[in-house]
This record gives structure tokens, C-alpha cells and sequence, in this order.
């Protein structure tokens, strides 16, 4: 049993070290977040065709949106980004209770985006500024404005989803942190989180220009 | 079921949870190939039932709303369910960690949720056959797949879904091949396979993704009526296809390129040849799966879309032939000089080159833009994708899983019996599908369930063809079933080959190999290395020896 | 099989046709010589270097630069020459000269209708002169079709949103078949018409005859011809059998559940409300996918339907 004796529990049997592991682990995570980059890229590519086909009628639709509300939405994704580096920070230098803060923290900002989403949509439902044929608003003078929306609620929805999965993602990390599961030696589980959701970020980032920031 | 007495990855655990819940790379691999058989069964019945139906013009067992629904069903289980999933997950999943000399793939556990994922996709799928089955076509084109009665959701979902599993295995084997390579093995060292897996991984990894939000949208258009295909709604039925085609043109080479990978593997084990041209072989792969993302408009030449793009397209459809055409002519050097044995393995090799390379021929007709639209869906281009995709493919395959057949199950099966349904595919396939290219050619359109009485002689040949095949495949089925029981035992390494599948033991040990491996020659030495009896002979000891008699 | 056409293609009867099959056969020949360089090759090979007694080592062949380069850059050459020379067939089928006619084309589950500038139209039958380039003007009213003459080589999509257009100039006189080549549906295999190319005196003849036809017939079989000139017997049969819609048989005077519950006698306004309004009230059993009549049918040509199913018992 000397292979045992080299065999930390992390370590998984398939692998003949460490590194070997982490290192795989790392570049699983990264070609994963590019099929994510794909899939939004998908959507990015619809939203093209759209924009070039109705360009007024995006300007105009566009300025139904609120930007204060997304704004704050932008600021509040960054934080969270940011005590999420913290977090992972936090378990190199071993400092398990900060890392459970900062994961919290995380959690908390992610809340805050929801929440703040959850009124921008509630007010578009209100004002029937509905995805395709809901659609029953009238403001709006150039053809076909449902399309804009149709394209605002699928690419914020799916990132909305994609928020909800990371939130999912890092309680389950902060549950193994409390659990004592991680050590400056081994938090490649909280890297990866973090790693996904930087990406959740920068997805928001591409986003919040593109459907508020129009002209 | 076994009698071997030593422990393998088939008798080390016994009991059905010991399979369901195993992430030995293995044994998730035998279970994808049982489902990819199963769908390969299943698509082939609804074949069948195609052909018959076609055997004399106007209705004569299904209606039309039937027929519609059988040959969506057959494109859908076939591509879907069989024929991408069947060389990577199935075959390439047992092999992959063997040829590296790893114990598993990277992440085991991924693996089998990535089966678990297919499980519930096929589901998805099937269901739809019971919900009033989809008659859209494989390819789903708005705006009928948006206005038809049909049950598109589960099916569109099933694929959204099987995509994921898909992805799931290319970020495996990606990462497996960049991190698991045993000590030795640099890239240029790996077995073709290797590559060709590789290069199937990052289509699966770039393309799927583009396809699953295609699908989402085509299933929330459906629920909610988003309009963004809809052109009532201003939204654009063609744009649907350009998103499909590009997912749906890489995914040939997902399919095409690990078939490839084993005609390599053959080739070179059944002459016992140094594999000519290794780095050209390698290199064509990534160039086939990079350009096959430039050149899906050429499934839209009649489509409406700018004359420009269909020249752009065009040149680039040529340009994705050339990497294929520089493998045959590899392989046919191989065979040089070699020493050359014909077990089922390079027979299915044999037919491989035949086939492909009229799949290949007929592609390059289709590419030149002005025969292309005098030939598009009609069946000169069913009898295309056939011989490559059946004809390369699926031929391929067979030929893998007559070569890793003793190595994982660790019986051999019967040789004759192979020769028969061989011989039987082989000539069966030809008779069903060459006869396609003058219906094509003739001007019989595609997707028909009636036809004029002109085309009834080819359509007549065709489907007694389709008999041969299916005769075929049963005796496929009846020897390969039969060996698992009371095959005669295999060798560990039956075909004198070089790479590192074939060092372990058939069937291989629970954790593949007793110690680490490491590399000593490369895959294709056979110009120094030979295997006679389960035994490595060296060239340099043979001399010595000779020396020492002198 | 054409009797006039080869064993690959049918007759050409258009002006690019001749061009589409001499680029095919450039390629098939070019084809036939790599097949026997590779697949001859192959099994040459395969016989010559069979295993002959003892296993040995084999040669150490691992590349040759010359072969690999030679092998790159030939077929690199053939297909380039093969991609332009089917652009420009390609360009010339896409620009209509600009003495073309023009004939609006509409695709519609599962029927072709022909609108002629000057007023006459005709359901799956386009009729056009010999020798002179037609441009058609194509849209879809439902789904995605496609419009192809084999015998012209040519194709084009029909689409719900925008209009495509084709161009052909017909070189010999005759019927030539016209298929829809874009999956539509159940009807779709029966979404087959005719293209009848006529000579210049006999199109003028019938282009002013196009207008009134019918009459110098009867009522019941004016409304014969329209049954079959109309496409009506696509979905709806004389036999009794029931197709995509009810069958015709007996239909005058026949009493029909509809899909509301209600019960319904088929009388004329019935009959005329059901060309016009297909969905207005739908037998029970079938689907309301029938398309509207309004702007293809004249109200004389509805009269004569009407004639003629009554003669249906």
C-alpha cells in the first residue's frame, strides 16, 4: 500500500499526481466555458442579423430598458466577481473562515442581481413588453419591436439561468469549505467556480451594452 | 458469462448497480455502445420500412403522414443517437485511455453523467414517437418545423439535450489527451486515432454548443412563438438554416473523422506497415475540423442566399475535399510493400477506401455550385451522404469493432461468418445506394413518399438492396452475440499490433494496466518491431542472434 | 427513366443545361481515373503485398515529400478549376438576360399557381414559349418549397418572406416534369406539375385563349378540367377514399359532422364558402390546413366545380 501513502484523498486514483490532476481539472473547466462562449456566441449572432435587419427599431425599443437599473446591476456583478477572487484568495492562505465570507458575499451579490432583474421584468410583464406574439405594447412606432424583446428575454434569461447555476455551484463549495474539505494545498474546486463565474460576468458585460447602451 | 480466470474489468465487480454506477471509462463505454446499437437497430427497422414502402410507387403500407414520420426518425436516431455518438463514446471511449496508456479518462465521473445524459435525450426522442411522432425531417427547417402539428419539442429537445452529452465527451478526451499521455508519448507519438479523436473532440466542443441554442430557439419559438423565425412575425425561416448547417456541416466530420482515425489504425496494423505520412494524416484532421466551419452554406446554395456567398462557400467545399484525398493516398502507400492479411477488420478497410472514395468523388461534383443545383435534394445527394456516411462511417466503425472486439470482451468471433456479412454489407450497400445516384441524377427528388412511374426500376433494385444489408447486419448480429458467450478465447494481442491497447491483457484489468506504462516504441514501428504470439520481437535482437549463429 | 435523356441525365431542354452536364462529365471522367488510381490501387496492392509465408519486419516507409506534395497540389489544381468553372455556369443561371418574360410563381401546400402579366392563370402548369429566357418571380404563401425542372437543370427555393427568382430559356418543345424539392408535408411528393414549352404561335394562341377558358364547355366538364387543372384531386378524391380532405364522391346533398359538432348539409353556398374560406367550417376527421381559393378561382370556374361534383354520385 505505498501508492496509498502518496495518494492524498483529493487525489483521484486515474492520476499519477497532483498537478496532473489540477492540471487537467483547469483545462477541462476552460474548454467547457468556451462551448459557453459558443453558446451565447449563438445568441450574439441572432442578435446581429436582427439589429442589421430592423436598426430603428432597436434604437427606439431599446430605450425602453432601464439603465440605471442595469447599471447598478453591472456594478453589482463586478463586486461579486471581485469577492469571489478574494474568496479563492482567501483559501491560499488558508483562511478558511474569510473564504466562507467572501463565497457569501458572492451569494449575496448574485441575490441582488436577481432581485434587481426580477423588478426589470416584472415592470416589461406589466407593460405587456412581452416576448413574440405577447407582445401587446403599443409605444413603440417601428415594426416588428417584439423581436427586440424576444431577443432581450432569451439572452438575459439564459444568463439569468446561468446566474442561478452558479449560485447553486458556489453554495455547494462553500458547503465543502465548512466542511473542511479544502487546504491551501487543494481548492481547485473553488478556482473553478470562480473561473465559471468570471465568465458569468463577462457574458453580462458583452450584454449590458448591446441591449442598453444601443446608439 | 466468462471463463477466463484471471480478474478483468468485466468480472472484477459484479452485480447490475456495479454497471450503472461504474465510471471505469470501460464499461461506460460497453454501455453507450449497447444504446448506439440499439439506435443503430432501431434507425435501421425504420430504413427498412423506408425502402419497403418505396418498393412500388403510390401507397402500399404506410400513409403519407407515416412515411414522413419513419424516414424523420431514421435521419434523427441514426445521426443523433447512433452515428455521432458511436465511434468517440462508444469505441473511442474504451480505447482512448488504452492508447495513452492512462488508467481512465480524465474525468470519470463526467463520463458517466455525459451517458446518463444521452439516456434521457434518447428518451426525449423515443417519447416523441409516442406523443405523435415529428415528421419534420432530421433537419427541422422552419417554418414548417414551427406550424406543423407534430410533437417537435421533445424530439428538438432530445437532440438539445444529446448535445450536451456530446460536448461533455470532447471536453473529456480534450483534456485526457492533452494530460493523460503516458510517459513517452509526445503528440507526434500518439496513435492516428488519437488525433483523429482529438480533432473530433474540438468540433464537438465548438459546433454543439451553436446547434443546442439553435434548437432552444427554435423550441421556446414553438412554446411562446418568439417570432424570430417566423417571417409573419418578421423574423427569418432562413436564418434557422444557417445556424443548423453551421452545428450540422462540422458534425459530418464528428462523425466521419474518428472513422478515419480507425482506417488509420487498420491500415497500418493489417499491413504491418510503418503508417505513411503520420504528421500529414494528423495535420489533415485539425485542417478537415477547422474548415469544416467555413463551409456549411453549401447545403444552401437554393436557398436564397447571395450569389457571393455561395461562391465563397464553394471554393471553401473543395477545400475541406483536399485533407480527405491526401489520407486515401496515405493509406494506399501504407499498403505498400506491406504484408498484407485479410481478417474482417482489413476487409471492412478495404471497402472503406472503395466507398469513401466515391462518397468523396460525388461530394466534389456537389461542391461545383451549378451541378449543385440541379442535383440538391434530390437522391443523388442521399446516395452522397450515404456512402460517406454509411460507407465511410459506419463501415469504419465495424471495422473498429471487429479490431477491438477480442480486447473487449477478450473472444474472438467468427472469422467466416464475419466474411459472409461482410461480403454481404458490402455488396448490399452498393446496390441500395448506387443506384440512388441515377435517381438523382434523373431528377427524382428526396423526402417522396410516391414517385412517378419512370424511377420505379432503380427505386426496385434499391430496396432489394436494402434486404441484402439487412441480412447482413443479422448475421452480424448472430455471430458478434454468439462469441461474447462461447467465443473462443482471444490472444491479448490477436492482430500483432503495436500500440498500447494491445499490452494489456484481453480483456483488459480493472485499472487497464498492472504498472504504469511506458512508451518504448512508437505505434507504427513495424519496421523494427514485430508481435507474433502474443510475444515483441525485436529487430535489433533477431540480428544479435543471427550475428551470434554466424 | 426519360427516353430522351442519357443514363445519367434527362434530355437537356435548356440553354445551361448542356454546360451543368458537361462540367459533370469533366468531373465523372477525372473521377473514374483517381477511383482506379486509388481503389485499383488498393486492391493491387492488397493482391501484391498479401502476406507470403513467415512474418518479417517491413520497410521503413515512412514519407516521401515529393509524393505527399504531388498529391497535395494535383487534385488542389483539379478542383480549382472544377470551382470556377461551376461559378460561372452558376452566374449564368443567376442573371436573366433583359429580354426575359417575367411569370409570377406561388407555392403553397401543395400546388403551384402561374400568374401571367397578361391576366391568365394556371394552377401546375407553367406554359411557356420555346426560346425565350422566362424569368420567374417566386414566393411561398406557407412554408419553404422549392421549384425544379430536371430537365432544365435548375432550382430554387421558394420562401414565405421574400420573393427568389429563376431564370430559364426552354430550347425544345414538350412537357417536362416540375417537382417540389423542399420538404413541405404530407401533400409534398404530390406537389408535381408540369412545364409545357410550346412553340411561339401556339403560346400566343394559348395565352388569349388562357383568359376565357371553358368556354365552349360544359358546366360539369369545365369543372372536370378545373378538378384536375386545379390540383383539387392532391388532397381530395373522386373515389370515395378520404385523402388529406374529404372525397368528393357524393358530396353534393351529403350531410357532414363538422369539427364544432354541428351537422351541416353541403349545398352551393356551402361548396363556394369552403373554396373561398377553407377554414370557415371544417368536416370532423380532417384538418384545417386547406388554403384559400380567393384570387385563383373565377366565380364562373366555381360554378362549374359546383356542376360537376353534382354529377359525382
Amino acid at each position: 500500500m505505498e501508492q496509498a501513502e502518496k495518494h492524498p484523498s483529493y487525489l483521484q486514483h486515474h492520476f499519477a499526481d497532483m498537478a496532473q490532476q489540477t492540471d487537467a481539472a483547469k483545462l477541462g473547466m476552460w474548454v467547457f466555458l468556451v462551448t459557453e462562449v459558443l453558446l451565447f456566441g449563438g445568441l450574439f449572432g441572432f442578435y446581429t442579423f436582427f439589429r442589421a435587419w430592423y436598426p430603428e427599431m432597436f434604437m427606439e425599443a431599446h430605450k425602453y430598458l432601464d439603465v440605471t437599473m442595469g447599471t447598478t446591476n453591472t456594478f453589482v456583478l463586478i463586486t461579486s466577481s471581485l469577492t469571489m477572487a478574494l474568496a479563492i484568495r482567501a483559501m491560499q492562505l488558508g483562511k478558511k473562515k474569510q473564504t466562507i465570507a467572501y463565497l457569501a458575499g458572492t451569494l449575496f451579490f448574485a441575490a441582488v442581481f436577481l432581485v434587481i432583474k426580477y423588478f426589470e421584468y416584472s415592470h416589461k410583464f406589466h407593460m405587456g413588453m412581452l416576448p413574440g406574439k405577447f407582445y401587446t405594447f403599443e409605444g413603440i412606432q417601428a415594426a416588428n419591436p417584439h423581436i427586440f424583446f424576444s431577443v432581450y428575454f432569451t439572452m438575459t434569461g439564459l444568463h439569468g439561468i446561468h446566474v442561478i447555476i452558479g449560485m447553486i455551484i458556489i453554495t455547494w463549495v462553500m458547503i465543502r469549505t465548512m466542511r473542511d474539505e479544502f487546504s491551501p494545498e487543494y481548492y481547485n474546486p473553488i478556482e473553478l467556480t470562480g473561473l465559471y463565474w468570471h465568465l458569468v460576468d463577462l457574458i453580462w458585460i458583452f450584454l449590458f451594452p448591446l441591449l442598453y447602451l444601443i446608439g | 458469462m466468462s471463463v477466463a480466470t484471471t480478474a478483468n474489468y468485466l468480472n472484477a465487480e459484479k452485480g447490475i448497480k456495479s454497471w450503472l454506477f461504474t465510471l471505469d471509462h470501460k464499461r461506460i463505454g460497453l454501455m453507450y455502445l449497447f444504446a448506439v446499437m440499439t439506435s443503430f437497430f432501431l434507425g435501421g427497422v425504420f430504413a427498412l420500412l423506408i425502402r419497403l414502402e418505396l418498393l412500388h410507387p403510390g401507397q402500399d403500407f404506410f400513409t403519407a403522414d407515416t412515411y414522413n414520420q419513419l424516414f424523420t426518425l431514421h435521419g434523427a436516431v441514426m445521426i443523433f443517437l447512433f452515428i455521432i455518438p458511436a465511434i468517440p463514446a462508444a469505441l473511442g471511449n474504451f480505447v482512448l485511455p488504452l492508447m495513452l496508456g492512462a488508467k481512465d479518462v480524465a474525468f470519470p465521473r463526467l463520463n458517466l453523467a455525459s451517458f446518463y445524459i444521452y439516456v434521457v435525450g434518447a428518451l426525449f426522442a423515443l417519447y416523441s414517437i409516442v406523443a405523435g411522432a415529428v415528421d419534420t425531417g432530421w433537419t427541422f427547417y422552419t417554418p414548417y418545423s414551427t406550424t406543423t402539428s407534430t410533437s417537435v419539442i421533445s424530439m428538438t429537445m432530445g437532440a438539445f439535450i444529446l448535445g450536451f452529452s456530446s460536448i461533455f465527451t470532447g471536453v473529456n478526451f480534450i483534456a485526457t489527451i492533452h494530460k493523460m499521455r503516458a510517459p513517452g508519448m509526445t503528440w507526434f507519438k500518439m496513435p492516428l486515432m488519437v488525433w483523429a479523436l482529438y480533432a473530433t473532440s474540438i468540433i464537438q466542443v465548438l459546433a454543439t454548443p451553436v446547434l443546442g441554442i439553435t434548437l432552444l430557439l427554435l423550441v421556446i419559438e414553438r412554446t411562446v412563438g418568439i417570432g424570430i423565425f417566423d417571417p409573419a412575425m418578421g423574423g427569418d425561416p432562413v436564418l434557422f438554416q444557417h445556424f443548423f448547417w453551421f452545428y450540422s456541416h462540422p458534425a459530418v466530420y464528428i462523425m466521419v473523422l474518428p472513422g478515419m482515425g480507425i482506417i488509420s489504425e487498420l491500415v497500418a496494423t493489417f499491413s504491418k506497415k510503418k503508417i505513411f505520412g503520420y504528421k500529414l494524416i494528423a495535420y489533415s484532421s485539425l485542417g478537415i475540423a477547422l474548415i469544416s466551419f467555413l463551409v456549411w452554406g453549401h447545403h444552401m446554395f437554393t436557398s436564397g442566399q447571395s450569389e457571393f456567398s455561395s461562391m465563397v462557400f464553394s471554393f471553401l467545399t473543395f477545400f475541406v475535399g483536399i485533407p480527405s484525398g491526401i489520407k486515401m493516398f496515405n493509406w494506399l502507400a501504407t499498403m505498400y510493400k506491406g504484408r498484407i492479411t485479410f481478417e474482417a477488420p482489413m476487409l471492412y478497410t478495404i471497402a472503406f477506401m472503395f466507398l469513401f472514395a466515391i462518397g468523396g468523388f460525388t461530394g466534389i461534383m456537389l461542391g461545383a455550385i451549378s451541378i449543385d443545383i440541379h442535383m440538391h435534394d434530390t437522391y443523388f445527394v442521399v446516395a452522397h451522404f450515404h456512402y460517406t456516411m454509411m460507407g465511410g462511417t459506419v463501415i469504419a466503425f465495424l471495422g473498429g469493432l471487429h479490431y477491438w472486439w477480442p480486447k473487449i470482451w477478450g473472444r474472438m468471433y467468427n472469422e467466416k461468418l464475419a466474411k459472409v456479412a461482410w461480403a454481404f454489407i458490402f455488396v448490399g450497400f452498393n446496390v441500395t445506394f448506387f443506384t440512388q445516384f441515377f435517381l438523382g441524377s434523373q431528377g427524382m427528388p428526396r423526402r417522396y413518399y410516391n414517385y412517378l412511374d419512370q424511377y420505379q426500376p432503380l427505386h426496385m433494385y434499391s430496396t432489394y438492396g436494402s434486404w441484402m444489408l439487412g441480412v447482413g447486419f443479422l448475421i452480424m448480429a448472430y455471430y458478434l452475440i454468439y462469441s461474447i458467450y462461447k467465443g473462443p478465447k482471444a490472444p491479448n494481442n490477436p492482430w500483432g499490433a503495436l500500440s498500447m491497447e494491445w499490452q494489456t491483457t484481453s480483456p483488459p484489468i480493472q485499472h487497464n494496466f498492472e504498472d504504469q506504462p511506458v512508451l518504448e516504441h512508437e505505434p507504427y514501428d513495424y519496421d523494427t518491431r514485430m508481435v507474433v504470439n502474443d510475444e515483441l520481437i525485436k529487430k535489433e535482437d533477431v540480428k544479435e542472434k543471427e550475428d551470434i549463429n554466424v | 427513366m426519360d427516353p430522351n435523356g442519357s443514363l445519367i441525365f434527362p434530355s437537356q431542354v435548356s440553354t445551361i443545361a448542356p454546360e451543368v452536364d458537361a462540367l459533370f462529365d469533366f468531373i465523372l471522367y477525372l473521377s473514374i481515373i483517381f477511383f482506379i488510381l486509388v481503389v485499383g490501387g488498393t486492391f493491387y496492392f492488397a493482391w501484391k503485398y498479401r502476406k507470403k509465408g513467415e512474418d518479417t519486419f517491413t520497410k521503413d516507409l515512412s514519407h516521401n515529400n515529393m509524393l505527399e506534395v504531388l498529391w497535395t497540389v494535383i487534385p488542389t489544381i483539379l478542383v480549382f478549376i472544377i470551382f470556377v468553372w461551376g461559378f460561372k455556369s452558376y452566374m449564368k443561371m443567376t442573371i436573366p438576360p433583359d429580354t426575359s418574360m417575367e411569370i409570377k410563381v406561388t407555392g403553397q401546400k401543395w400546388f403551384w399557381t402561374f400568374n401571367y402579366a397578361e391576366g391568365a392563370t394556371t394552377t401546375n402548369e407553367l406554359v411557356v414559349p420555346v426560346n425565350q429566357p422566362v424569368r420567374l418571380l417566386m414566393s411561398s404563401n406557407d412554408v419553404i418549397h422549392s421549384f425544379y425542372v430536371p430537365n432544365f437543370r435548375t432550382k430554387m427555393d421558394v420562401l414565405p418572406n421574400r420573393y427568389t427568382q429563376l431564370w430559364f430559356e426552354a430550347t425544345e418543345t414538350g412537357e417536362y416534369n416540375l417537382f417540389c424539392t423542399e420538404y413541405c408535408g404530407k401533400g409534398h411528393s404530390e406537389m408535381i406539375g408540369k412545364v409545357k414549352v410550346l412553340a411561339r404561335a401556339d403560346y400566343d394562341a394559348w395565352l388569349a385563349g388562357a383568359g376565357n377558358a371553358g368556354a365552349n364547355m360544359k358546366p360539369e366538364e369545365f369543372g372536370a378540367k378545373l378538378y384536375k387543372d386545379k390540383a383539387c384531386f392532391t388532397c381530395h378524391s373522386i373515389d370515395g377514399s378520404p385523402l388529406v380532405g374529404p372525397s368528393f364522391k357524393g358530396i353534393f346533398g351529403r350531410t357532414e359532422k363538422m369539427t364544432d359538432g354541428s351537422e351541416i348539409t353541403a349545398d352551393e353556398n356551402y361548396i363556394r364558402e369552403s373554396i373561398l374560406e377553407p377554414q370557415a367550417k371544417v368536416v370532423q376527421g380532417f384538418q384545417p390546413i386547406m388554403p384559400t381559393y380567393q384570387g385563383v378561382l373565377k366565380d364562373e370556374e366555381i360554378d362549374a366545380l359546383i356542376a360537376y361534383f353534382k354529377t359525382l354520385k
